[in-house]
């Protein structure tokens, strides 16, 4: 690749300027409209009003994701640069971390979370998805974010990690304020921080060897430091990573399905007629409503990306959530439809940082639907959704619904 | 022109013509090839798109990496030493073709 030198301001220039604002509350209540206007506007798109550049196509985000050595992790991948400022906590050794330093603890989290390894936990998950539709069933007409969306990840799989029933309360709260980290230090992420002092605490406490299960994930990644396969002082960094991520996302992703699900009765008549569809029904709704919206990465070097000529050390917004809704990508791609194919799609992003646990989502959104569609005739939305603010994950706070059985 | 051949545990047979640096998960994925299930899109995370590789064609592939090697422990189907991602291999370099068996399962 030739590289020609462009001063800074003659790059910005080249690329379309958008005042766009991906944090402010009406685009993060629906942002499609508004990515698919940063699509039009060209391949790369500079965001004035974070210094950022921009991408929303998915062939731009896939070949990104995928070239971790020119935009690289270790930077932080929200707006903050790691290298020029004091991150908000200690990076994680995984997310935002390059190799040769991630290779080494993603062997270690991606051995616990493979097919091989969870596929164990699958008839202690189905038994508890049993319980749950018992419950709600029972209830009838319920909020189906405290008794479904939250109440079975934190339970399934904050179980499978081995952290103590007693203060569970304060890992949604944790995780909410770690993804919004990954945005901008905007009013919404400093007042979620200040509010979580305690919820801090406490996972810095369930984090230490002695308060985990014998037997999760957790004490497993101890044993990995005991082989020395980590050093001591990664294994609960690498705990705090599992329930920063594992809870919020998967939480979110049981309330995108409830509504979609919800809001089009049709696809869930299709479900509730073939509980086998449930995994290809869930990976559907991970693509048309996905969880995770944006994040950052940082360039290495000088790089010409969609014909713009980015400096080195220039922050990059990736929009995986506009990725999959992209039409040079999908067909229709605005329809939720449980009958296509929705593999392909970015919701986990791809590459070496591809989530490490979307075989744990997919495992735990496929159960829950499975359990669902044998058992339940329809769903259906008795009040407004009220949504959950966030700088990169979208989800909500209250779900009012009601089921019918089967 | 080069070509990967998929052969179904039926006896089966498909030919795809390729390009060089042509993956066997996408050309498969690409051309509705039964049996090649990719649900992390090509990440070498979910071991569904397992292939076993003629023995003709396994030399001609790159080694298998350390990720790589991981995930053939997660493979549905029982794991052979022609056992490769799919997403994980690549049309070589003037070669005319490359010929992969379809496992009966990947879930």
């Amino acid at each position: 690749m030739k590289i020609t030198t462009l001063s800074h301001e003659q790059a910005r220039i080249e690329a379309p300027v958008s005042d766009f604002d991906p944090y402010a509350d009406e685009t993060l209540n629906n942002p499609y409209p508004h990515y698919e206007a940063l699509r039009e506007l060209g391949p790369i798109v500079y965001l004035k009003r974070y210094g950022a550049y921009a991408i929303a196509r998915h062939a731009e985000i896939d070949a990104v994701l995928r070239d971790h050595v020119t935009f690289c992790s270790s930077a932080g991948i929200g707006l903050a640069n790691f290298h020029t400022e004091e991150p908000w906590r200690k990076p994680s050794l995984i997310l935002e971390a390059d190799p040769p330093a991630h290779g080494r603890t993603r062997k270690v989290v991606a051995g616990l979370l493979a097919p091989a390894s969870i596929n164990k936990l699958r008839p202690t998950f189905e038994q508890e998805a049993e319980l749950l539709v018992d419950r709600i069933l029972e209830m009838g007409r319920f909020d189906a974010v405290p008794e479904l969306c939250a109440a079975y990840p934190l339970k399934v799989f904050a179980d499978a990690v081995g952290v103590p029933a007693e203060g569970r309360e304060h890992l949604l709260p944790y995780g909410d304020m770690v993804f919004n980290g990954f945005g901008p230090f905007n009013e919404r992420f400093k007042e979620r921080l200040a509010a979580a002092q305690n919820s801090i605490t406490w996972i810095g406490e369930v984090c230490k060897r002695e308060n985990l299960t014998p037997d999760g994930f957790g004490a497993q990644l101890y044993r990995a430091a005991d082989e020395g396969e980590l050093a001591p002082e990664e294994a609960p960094m690498l705990v705090r990573t599992l329930l920063s991520a594992g809870l919020d996302t998967t939480a979110f992703t049981l309330c995108n399905a409830v509504l979609s699900f919800a809001r089009h009765p049709d696809q869930w008549a299709l479900v509730h007629a073939n509980p086998s569809l449930a995994r290809q029904a869930l990976e559907e709704v991970l693509r048309y409503e996905s969880t995770f919206h944006s994040f950052y990465r940082t360039t290495t070097r000088e790089v010409e990306l969609g014909g713009v000529l980015l400096p080195e050390w220039q922050k990059l917004l990736v929009f995986i959530g506009s990725a999959n809704r992209d039409p040079r990508r999908w067909e229709r791609p605005d329809t939720f439809d449980v009958t296509r194919r929705a593999s392909g799609n970015l919701a986990f992003g791809t590459g070496i940082h591809g989530c490490a646990g979307q075989m744990m989502a997919r495992l735990e959104g496929e159960i829950v639907l499975k359990a669902l569609a044998k058992r339940i005739k329809s769903i259906r939305l008795e009040g407004e959704p009220v949504y959950h603010y966030n700088n990169s994950v979208r989800g909500y706070d209250s779900l009012p619904v009601s089921v019918t059985a089967a | 022109m080069p070509q990967i051949t998929y052969v179904q545990s039926n006896g089966e047979r498909r030919s795809i013509p390729v390009s060089p640096g042509a993956t066997v998960m996408l050309t498969a994925v690409a051309n509705d090839i039964p049996g090649i299930v990719a649900e992390c899109g090509g990440a070498a995370m979910c071991a569904t798109c397992h292939v076993y590789v003629e023995e003709s064609s396994l030399a001609l592939l790159p080694p298998v990496s350390e990720v790589e090697n991981e995930m053939l422990d997660s493979a549905a189907s029982e794991r052979r030493t022609n056992s490769r991602l799919g997403c994980q291999i690549a049309m070589p370099d003037g070669v005319e073709e490359l010929v992969v068996h379809v496992p009966s399962s990947q879930n």
